[in-house]
Parts: C-alpha cells; sequence; structure tokens
C-alpha cells in the first residue's frame, strides 16, 4: 500500500509524463479513498490551469528602471556604429 | 517594426521597454538580470530586423525574442548552480507528512474559477510572490516548465537534469507553491 507521501508525488508526476499501467492503477485507487489526495490533486490540477492562464496574459506592469533605460539606449546607439 | 522606430532605437526603447521588462520579471528573480535580458532582446533585435517580416506585431516579435533570451539565461545560471546532489535540498516533503507518510497539513478545497481569479490583481501578486519565494533552481525549472510551457524533455535538456530529477523537484515546486496559495489567499480568510 503506497503512503499519500508517495501518491501525491505520482500524482504531481502524472501533470509531467504519462505514468506506467501499474502506477496509474495505484493512484486512482488510492484517490478513490483518500480526500486528502483527491483534493491535492485537484489543487495541482487547478495550479496548472492558473498557470496556464497566467503565462498567456499580461504580467503585472512593471516599468524598466530609468537607469536601465539610459543604459539600453547607449548600448543600441553604439551598437550602430 | 516600423522604420521610423528602427532609425530611432530611443523611442523603440520607450515603446516597448516596460512591457518586455514586466515580462522579464515575471520570469526572473532578479531584477538585474530581466535588464540584462531586455538589453540583449533590443540588440539582437536591431541586427536581426531584416528578418522581422511585419506579419506579427513588433512587440510579439520583440516578445518572441525574449524568451529565448530567458531560456538562455535560465541555462546559464543553472550551469553555474547546477542540481547535482538532490538529496541535499530542502525537501517540502518533511513539512507536509509525518514519518509515516500521511498528511500532517491536510489539503483545503480550493474555491476558485481559473479565469476568474486571474482577473483580480491581489491573486496576481499574491501568486507571483509565491513563485519569487521558490528556491532559486526550483523556480528556475518551475517557470521553463509552467509558465513557458516547454515539456519535460525540453527542461531536462536546458537544465542538463534527469527526467526523474526533474519530477522530483516539479512536485517539490508545486507543493510549496499551492502551501503558499493556500496559506496567503485561499486559508486567508478562515
Amino acid at each position: 500500500m503506497r503512503t499519500c507521501k508517495e501518491i501525491s508525488k505520482l500524482v504531481s508526476e502524472s501533470f509531467d509524463r504519462k505514468l506506467p499501467f501499474r502506477q496509474r492503477m495505484g493512484v486512482q485507487f488510492h484517490l478513490m479513498m483518500c480526500s486528502l489526495c483527491r483534493t491535492y490533486s485537484h489543487q495541482v490540477g487547478q495550479l496548472r490551469s492558473i498557470l496556464k492562464g497566467v503565462a498567456k496574459s499580461a504580467p503585472p506592469p512593471e516599468p524598466l528602471p530609468d537607469e536601465a533605460r539610459q543604459r539600453i539606449k547607449q548600448a543600441l546607439e553604439s551598437d550602430k556604429h | 517594426m516600423s522604420e521610423q522606430s528602427m532609425a530611432n532605437p530611443e523611442a523603440w526603447v520607450d515603446e516597448h521597454g516596460d512591457a518586455l521588462f514586466s515580462y522579464a520579471l515575471s520570469r526572473l528573480k532578479n531584477p538585474a538580470s530581466a535588464e540584462d535580458v531586455v538589453q540583449e532582446t533590443f540588440l539582437a533585435a536591431i541586427r536581426a530586423q531584416d528578418r522581422f517580416s511585419g506579419s506579427s506585431s513588433a512587440r510579439t516579435w520583440l516578445i518572441g525574442i525574449l524568451k529565448h533570451k530567458i531560456v538562455d539565461l535560465i541555462r546559464k545560471e543553472s550551469r553555474e548552480q547546477p542540481i547535482d546532489e538532490i538529496e541535499t535540498m530542502e525537501a517540502p516533503e518533511e513539512e507536509f507528512f509525518d514519518r509515516k507518510g500521511h498528511w500532517r497539513i491536510k489539503p483545503v478545497e480550493w474555491q476558485v474559477k481559473p479565469d476568474q481569479i486571474l482577473e483580480q490583481k491581489e491573486f496576481m501578486t499574491i501568486l507571483f510572490q509565491c513563485l519569487e519565494h521558490l528556491p532559486d533552481r526550483l523556480h528556475r525549472l518551475f517557470i521553463l516548465r509552467e509558465l513557458e510551457d516547454q515539456d519535460s524533455d525540453f527542461v531536462c535538456k536546458k537544465l542538463s537534469i534527469t527526467p526523474t530529477n526533474l519530477w522530483v523537484m516539479l512536485h517539490r515546486a508545486r507543493m510549496r507553491l499551492r502551501g503558499c496559495l493556500t496559506e496567503n489567499w485561499f486559508g486567508a480568510g478562515e
């Protein structure tokens, strides 16, 4: 019998690769019995879809600091010559 | 890229600098690194301007270059701080599970609609803070995998790690991140 600690690792792993059949069945079986691991599994899925959305949307606005702005302009200027 | 902006890089930095910097900073922990990749992006764009087809917007084209620069930087940083002794790293599992492998800090269901939550600025702030709190090595591979949406093979190659190490580390990153979000957002009202 696998522990919750082991199952949580396999659940996460299933988001990165297809688990071998026996492991997949082991996880399914454990999740049927264990509401805590089921909740964990939901959360990893929710996290994945939140991050997918974040990846597509504009990041929080952060102005380029003036110093860097000047430095970059100078670098572009000297690259021209 | 309009000809006018190409002839005048200053205006160009003013037009796209903030957007590129925001993007870079959302993927890298260090503001100085974010500034560097933005500079490299502008330089690369100027040198490659003949290749800009105009079929996409200048902004999209620049972000495309920036994404490559970010991957390059992440690869370089991970070479300088390689993932070798995976066992010696702090394992969040110890925090969440007892010795028998039972949950010690029990997961609590999140009430969340992913598309709505993205519109909440406070949530986004907390999410990025939680990401920043990931240890450097976890942060790098997690960003490549989840925010840059690269598959396991790509991340393993770029970071020169084995798939087994990658899966363990991604699991640790997710454990921490969901712990941080539960503590600071989903469970904060209780």
